[in-house]
């Protein structure tokens, strides 16, 4: 497909943004979507990104004329910047997060559960559908934008960034997502990798200067609502530097917000012991006017910044609260709260498990970025450079502070590559991924970011008390390329017709050596286990009802990088199943 | 203070933007910084007869839902219109100063959004400009000893504000008079 133009949409847990490159511009600059969207009742305005909110109001709070936008008269839920900005007023109607809601492998993400913990009346949707309702604003809003040109999204190139943590299922869910937005064909790409992009795509042959044989680049993405780690290394093959990604983190759900409420809690408290109580809309002014004062703080290095909470009814002074919050205060939460100075032995606190857990996102127990740091370095390779993504690591004392701690454990100062905008470029880097699929510029290699494996329980003797160990059979090495396919040789297993199939399924991002048909003796804490998949044979009329069909499973990365696993009848026939993920199943 | 600055500028860009120049002269007391801001002022007293010709494009026909707009969206950037309609002879000027902060940091940021703003003449304040024949008497006013032909030599005592572009957001409001609505918690 050579559509004219190539789009980086960047799907983010609190802001989405998209960028574009119009090819038959001989400069093929990289340009931002402006998305409009609501910003507030009948108002509706273009901005750089839409926040990743989705309101459902009751049947009577707006009239259709204030939620409509230029393409749509009659919507009933909305998305952006007024769903944001009115729904922390009315969470209950107020989805938010999605994104982090489709990884996890705890809650049936395909049923209706968002807004987590709505009352009845509020008609849910699952964290699928919203992901795909924001793709279906930008859609829609792309669509009305680019009439003029008769260029759909649909028919576009469209490159959708996940977070490098994202694990098959959570890419399937987001692919179907798109689809179910009416983006068929959309091509996924790891967020860090897409912010590495922005960066080689600044200069066109620039990155050969500052980048040499044997680097190891992190990309550090902190964001909104998570932390991205990854590596890119750097080598050589026949007299040409080459990019790998080699190792990428795992699901981190903690960014930005975490902070800001951070900060918001500290000093409730000292307004509170002065006598004011706060209530929730208070509470959530606070959170905003923390967030103001942090970025004051940090980018214009100032020593002390107001934080104040304007009255609420229409007496904007009389009812406002004053304090302030000091750089030294900011710098105890934040730099040491979250990026702790430690050593890279250093590993992040794993909670006690409780008997019953609240279900709810399973935040990262550890707040402490930099142990989660020492985890991902320790596991995999020591970084030589260092690039900074996301809104969070805009402050300049917490990317020294990472940059140092690195340091420290190296022994030795790191690269620092910079240049990118941390809120968008991983919609740009996306965007120029495209013009690097059609032959320009340099792509790194990568493949699957992790291996993949089907459980197998060992038949033993039934013993009380005790779960038979779990072994393991390698269906997916990591770094399994884009397009390529491969077959579990020497191991068959009897499905039986007209009943389901359904085996465990588990992944992990540091084994890299396994190959497909290794068998790991013992499950151990490297591999994480995703939601089973399972296929039902003889649903398509099959006869043979209770035979017994030995199949070979094979597994097969597809263009748009997503992973499939198929099961194959040994000789005969060779029909073939695919074992579809079962993310009913909470694990 | 700054904000009486950034409030100033709200004036001037929204008549300038909206209304007709005879608006002007109705503006209440306006003290002798709050003239409309677009003259470039020389020397001392006597200001011109001449009317400011208020020649701006309108960016939409109706110049009430404009308006309004514009004051809803001071509203919800800065809550401008709750700090201007509230009775702040009883507060302290540190409580003042306490909120005004914020809402001059909201209405600024609408303002650079929306109505960004640039001076007329980009000299200085005080430095000594030239004003040469066929001025434009929109953009320069001449104040003081107005005597003789361009061009003329002054002292630049307000550079003025321009905005460069006008761009409101699209509105589909009901009732176009409603600036901000009631608030009612369940």
């Amino acid at each position: 497909m050579s559509s004219q133009f190539v789009v980086g949409i960047d799907l983010g847990t609190t802001n989405s943004a998209v960028a574009y490159v119009d090819t038959q511009d001989p400069s093929a600059r990289i340009q931002l979507f402006q998305i409009p969207q609501l910003i507030a009742a009948s108002t509706t305005e273009a901005r750089s990104t839409l926040p990743s909110f989705l309101y459902l109001p009751s049947e009577t709070e707006f009239s259709a004329l204030a939620l409509s936008l230029p393409w749509n008269q009659t919507q009933r839920s909305f998305a952006g910047t007024f769903a944001r900005d009115h729904g922390w007023k009315v969470p209950m109607r107020l989805v938010s997060s999605a994104k982090s809601w489709l990884c996890h492998s705890g809650v049936d993400r395909s049923a209706p559960i968002l807004p987590w913990q709505a009352p009845d009346e509020v008609q849910k949707i699952s964290p699928e559908q919203a992901s795909a309702r924001y793709l279906e604003h930008i859609r829609n809003a792309w669509d009305f934008a680019f009439d003029k040109f008769g260029a759909k999204l649909a028919d576009q190139e469209v490159f959708l960034t996940v977070p490098a943590s994202f694990d098959a299922v959570a890419r399937e869910l987001t692919v179907r997502a798109a689809q179910l937005a009416g983006l068929m064909h959309v091509t996924l790409l790891e967020e860090p990798q897409a912010a590495f992009y922005a960066w080689l795509g600044r200069s066109a042959e620039g990155w050969r200067r500052d980048l040499s044989v044997g680097d190891v680049v992190l990309v550090c993405d902190v964001g909104g609502g998570t932390t991205d780690f990854s590596l890119i290394a750097v080598s050589e093959a026949e007299g040409n530097l080459q990019l790998e990604r080699v190792a990428v983190g795992d699901h981190i759900l903690l960014g930005g917000d975490n902070m800001d409420l951070a900060l918001a809690h500290n000093i409730r408290v000292r307004v509170e012991s002065q006598g004011s109580k706060l209530d929730n809309w208070q509470f959530a002014a606070l959170v905003h006017s923390c967030r103001q004062a942090k970025e004051d703080l940090l980018e214009k290095n100032l020593e002390v910044a107001p934080v104040v909470i304007l009255g609420r009814g229409s007496k904007v002074i009389g009812g406002s609260i004053k304090t302030e919050l000091k750089k030294s205060e900011l710098e105890a939460i934040l730099v040491d709260g979250f990026f702790p100075i430690c050593d890279r032995a250093a590993r992040p606190a794993k909670a006690a498990r409780v008997g019953f857990r609240e279900l709810g996102l399973p935040f990262a127990s550890d707040a402490g970025i930099t142990r989660h740091l020492a985890q991902f370095v320790g596991a995999h390779r020591q970084p030589t450079a260092v690039l900074f993504n996301g809104g969070v690591m805009k402050g300049e004392p917490l990317r020294k502070r990472v940059t140092d701690t690195l340091s420290s454990w190296n022994g030795q100062p790191l690269k620092l590559l910079s240049g990118t905008d941390f809120d968008l470029a991983v919609a740009q880097g996306a965007a120029y991924y495209g013009l690097v699929r059609r032959g320009r510029g340099v792509r790194i290699r990568g493949g699957t970011a992790r291996a993949y494996y089907v459980g197998i329980e060992s038949s033993m003797p039934a013993i009380p008390g005790m779960t038979p160990p779990l072994k393991a059979l390698c269906v997916a090495p990591f770094g399994m390329e884009e397009g390529s396919e491969s077959e579990v040789a020497d191991r068959e297993f009897g499905l039986v017709v007209g009943e389901s199939a359904e085996f465990r399924f588990l992944a992990s991002s540091q084994r890299k050596d396994d190959r497909v048909g290794n068998l790991v003796e013992e499950v151990d804490d490297r591999m994480t286990e995703l939601a089973p998949v399972a296929t039902t044979l003889g649903e398509n009329g099959e006869s043979g009802a209770g035979n017994v069909v030995p199949v070979k499973l094979h597994s097969r990365v597809t263009e748009l990088g997503t992973l499939e696993l198929w099961c194959e009848e040994v000789g005969g026939a060779a029909r073939r199943w695919k074992l579809e993920y079962n993310v009913r199943e909470a694990s | 203070m700054r904000f009486f600055l950034a409030l100033r500028c709200f004036f001037s860009v929204l008549f300038a933007g909206r209304l007709p120049a005879d608006a002007l002269r109705l503006l209440p007391a306006a003290e002798p910084p709050t003239a409309p801001a677009v003259p470039i002022e020389i020397a001392k007293t006597q200001p011109m007869a001449a009317p400011a010709p208020m020649t701006v494009k309108e960016p939409t026909k109706d110049s009430t839902g404009g308006a309004v707009q514009l004051l809803a969206l001071f509203q919800r950037e800065g809550r401008l219109l709750d700090f201007l309609q509230e009775e702040i002879d009883g507060y302290a000027d540190a409580q003042i100063g306490a909120a005004v902060r914020d809402i001059h940091r909201g209405c600024k940021r609408a303002l650079a959004e929306h109505l960004p703003l640039e001076p007329v003449l980009k000299d200085a304040e005080n430095a000594r400009v030239r004003v040469d024949a066929g001025f434009d008497p929109a953009r320069i006013r001449l104040v003081g000893n107005v005597v003789g032909e361009p061009p003329f030599s002054g002292t630049l005592r307000h550079h003025g504000w321009r905005t460069t572009k006008v761009s409101l957001p699209v509105s589909t409001a009901t009732d176009p008079m409603v600036v901000t609505p009631a608030e009612v918690e369940l």
